[in-house]
């Protein structure tokens, strides 16, 4: 016991020497680079153009703290999106994974080992291909659905009593995905997609044979044996792995800056870029993700206790 | 001929919905499996002097990975040199498939893995036996992509087995530092650390003393990967029972000697499809290089786009890398599902698992 308590103190004081070196380097690296340290470069003009934003608006004489909530709310909103999405997708996948149809099963079978199997950058960097190579221009674009446009500048939806239209080089009205949100939408929720039907395919599989055939057995149709039988026991097993999924599409939605959609990291980046405050702009990053982090684990901690069994909660 | 039929009827077409869904499907498959294949064989420019025969042509321009395959294994190495590079790969793929094959799993192995290691680090390095030394700047490609993904884990593994002991830990400072680390790093997206990495870490050093770029980036994998490993070893020991925790108390070994004999050795071969599964996200991880500038194989890739000459065949570019990836990451995926079948099929026969047979 007593050895114990000194490796401790060992170990406290490596690590409280660790810092104290770090710190006193940094501070006079700082001096010597004439940075500033601190976070009062947030209140300064930016002076930088941002070419998206979600739902704030936004001038280059802005200063670097409006900047950074543009770039927060861009992160949220394909986020919040891709989740969405992602989910959709794997479910569908997922299902079709289990389907007693030999050639759709095997087509989802595919599907998941190719997209699990390549680093999502590649995948990111290819969808920003396919729209901005593979795509015709604004002025032959693609029109699988009516008013829904593809091209190279990006997808274009119709809206109630707002619909796009071609005006000069690109279109106007309706609602517009620049390529590289369309790419880092689609990249992040195909990829995801892949991991969530997985996690689909275990649930459905977990619950025991019986239970589906005492439900037919009481006389529910196909539809009610999924619903009340089936899914409840199912996201009981699925919600922690997918709670998971969801955290790594979050922080996945940082590869923005690597195919220029302004996420909070990109614009983080260039903030970092113009003032050389790289400290305060890393612990700004990591400081937004853990904050994400925690939050989806909160939410989903919630809802895991929802869908638990009842003699379990607690 | 009728079980056929008989399979048909019944994975293909038994019941309404089941035979629309095939139909359905065929019929996809017809109007669009032939442009595809068109585009991607029948039409496509496989050799070509220069960039103009891919422009007009109808198809895919695989040329282009043709007319700069070297670049993309080897990036900026010095040409003449390149068998240098394609030498240690081959050295490592080597390695790591020896690796795989339970045969080879004893002491041996990890003498050859040091071995193999130090002749890989000479042979890319040079400046031994009459090569001429190659500073590490210029080292580059697929071969980057290697050495990153096999750095990192060897490094992460040790480092992430004493974070998991640590975690399980009964002193609360050490339990509290790992799992603060664990879950620290966990939290927040690699981009993140790779930047702490590039532009934090030199401010942390004295004046005068610089790590350069390569070992920086390398170290971040190491340190992000190490959480993610810490949990699955984690994973693995808490799945061995009390029981062998009491043995070795009851032989009177101390922590070290009981982990090290007793606890250890099995938990890590319990964990070895997970491990495996952790190794296939930091190899697709070690893609995330390029955002910091260094040339890994997608960064070489994505440069040899910007040749003016040969722009516009982006499509060509990262379907090849998506491939060469798959390759990589399929080859391990396969290989953990079937430690998991073997490891299951063992289990369940009621016959000694594998990996409990003694060492």
């Amino acid at each position: 016991m007593k050895k114990g308590w000194l490796y401790q103190a060992a170990l406290l004081a490596a690590l409280g020497l660790v810092f104290w070196v770090f710190a006193s380097n940094t501070a006079q690296n700082l001096e010597v680079r004439r940075i500033a340290s601190g976070f009062g470069f947030l209140s300064r003009e930016a002076g930088f153009e941002i070419g998206e934003t979600a739902f704030l608006a936004y001038s280059a004489a802005d200063s670097y703290a409006r900047a950074l909530a543009v770039g927060l709310a861009n992160t949220l909103w394909v986020a919040a999106l891709g989740v969405v999405l992602a989910t959709l997708l794997g479910l569908a996948v997922g299902l079709a994974r289990l389907s007693p149809n030999w050639l759709l099963a095997r087509l989802a079978a595919a599907y998941v080992e190719t997209l699990r199997n390549v680093p999502l950058l590649v995948q990111l960097f290819f969808w920003y291909a396919i729209i901005s190579e593979g795509l015709p221009p604004p002025a032959e674009a693609l029109q699988p659905l009516p008013g829904v446009f593809l091209s190279n500048r990006g997808v274009f939806f119709p809206l109630p009593g707002d619909a796009p239209a071609l005006t000069g080089f690109n279109f106007a009205g309706g609602a517009a995905l620049s390529p590289e949100f369309a790419a880092l939408l689609t990249g992040l929720a195909t990829y995801t997609a892949a991991f969530i039907a997985e996690i689909v395919r275990a649930g459905i599989e977990s619950v025991p044979r019986g239970q589906r055939e005492a439900a037919r057995s009481l006389g529910l149709r196909h539809a009610d044996e999924v619903r009340c039988v089936v899914l409840p026991q199912a996201l009981r097993l699925a919600v922690p792995p997918l709670t998971s999924q969801y955290l790594n599409l979050a922080k996945n939605s940082s590869l923005a800056v690597a195919i220029g959609y302004p996420d909070f990291v990109s614009i983080a980046n260039t903030t970092m870029n113009q003032t050389g405050q790289a400290i305060e702009g890393v612990a700004l990053i990591m400081a937004v993700f853990l904050t994400i982090s925690l939050s989806i684990s909160a939410f989903m901690n919630w809802y895991n206790r929802r869908v638990a069994l009842r003699g379990l909660r607690r | 001929m009728s079980g056929c039929l008989a399979w048909a009827r019944r994975s293909l077409f038994s019941g309404w919905l089941s035979t629309l869904t095939t139909l359905a499907l065929l019929w996809l498959a017809w109007r669009w499996l032939p442009p595809l294949v068109d585009w991607a064989i029948a039409s496509a420019v496989w050799r070509a002097e220069g960039p103009s025969a891919c422009r007009g042509a109808q198809g895919a321009c695989w040329a282009f990975i043709a007319e700069k395959h070297r670049f993309i294994l080897f990036g900026t190495y010095p040409f003449e040199q390149h068998w240098r590079p394609a030498a240690a790969s081959l050295l490592l793929i080597v390695l790591w498939l020896c690796s795989s094959l339970r045969r080879f799993w004893n002491g041996g192995l990890a003498a050859a893995w040091v071995a193999g290691l130090a002749l890989i680090g000479a042979l890319m390095w040079g400046g031994v036996a009459g090569l001429p030394y190659v500073e590490n700047e210029r080292w580059g490609g697929l071969t980057l992509t290697l050495l990153l993904a096999t750095f990192g884990i060897a490094f992460a593994l040790p480092l992430s087995i004493v974070l998991a002991l640590g975690r399980r830990s009964t002193l609360p400072v050490l339990r509290l530092a790992c799992t603060g680390y664990i879950e620290l790093v966990r939290g927040v997206p690699l981009i993140s650390v790779l930047f702490m990495a590039s532009v934090m870490l030199p401010l942390f050093l004295p004046a005068g003393l610089t790590i350069d770029k390569l070992l920086r980036a390398q170290l971040a994998l190491v340190l992000f990967a190490a959480a993610y490993l810490a949990e699955v070893v984690r994973g693995g020991l808490q799945a061995i029972p009390r029981g062998q925790h009491e043995a070795a108390d009851a032989l009177g070994f101390a922590y070290w000697r009981k982990m090290g004999l007793v606890i250890l050795p099995q938990a890590l071969r319990l964990s070895i499809p997970p491990l495996v599964n952790t190794f296939i996200g930091l190899f697709k991880d070690t893609s995330l290089v390029l955002i910091i500038g260094l040339f890994d194989f997608l960064s070489t890739v994505k440069v040899s786009l910007q040749d003016p000459a040969w722009s516009g065949f982006g499509l060509e570019a990262y379907l090849f890398a998506s491939l060469v990836y798959f390759a990589f990451c399929h080859a391990m995926s396969s290989y953990s599902r079937r430690l998991e079948h073997e490891s299951a099929r063992a289990v369940v026969s009621g016959a000694a698992a594998p990996y409990n047979r003694g060492s």
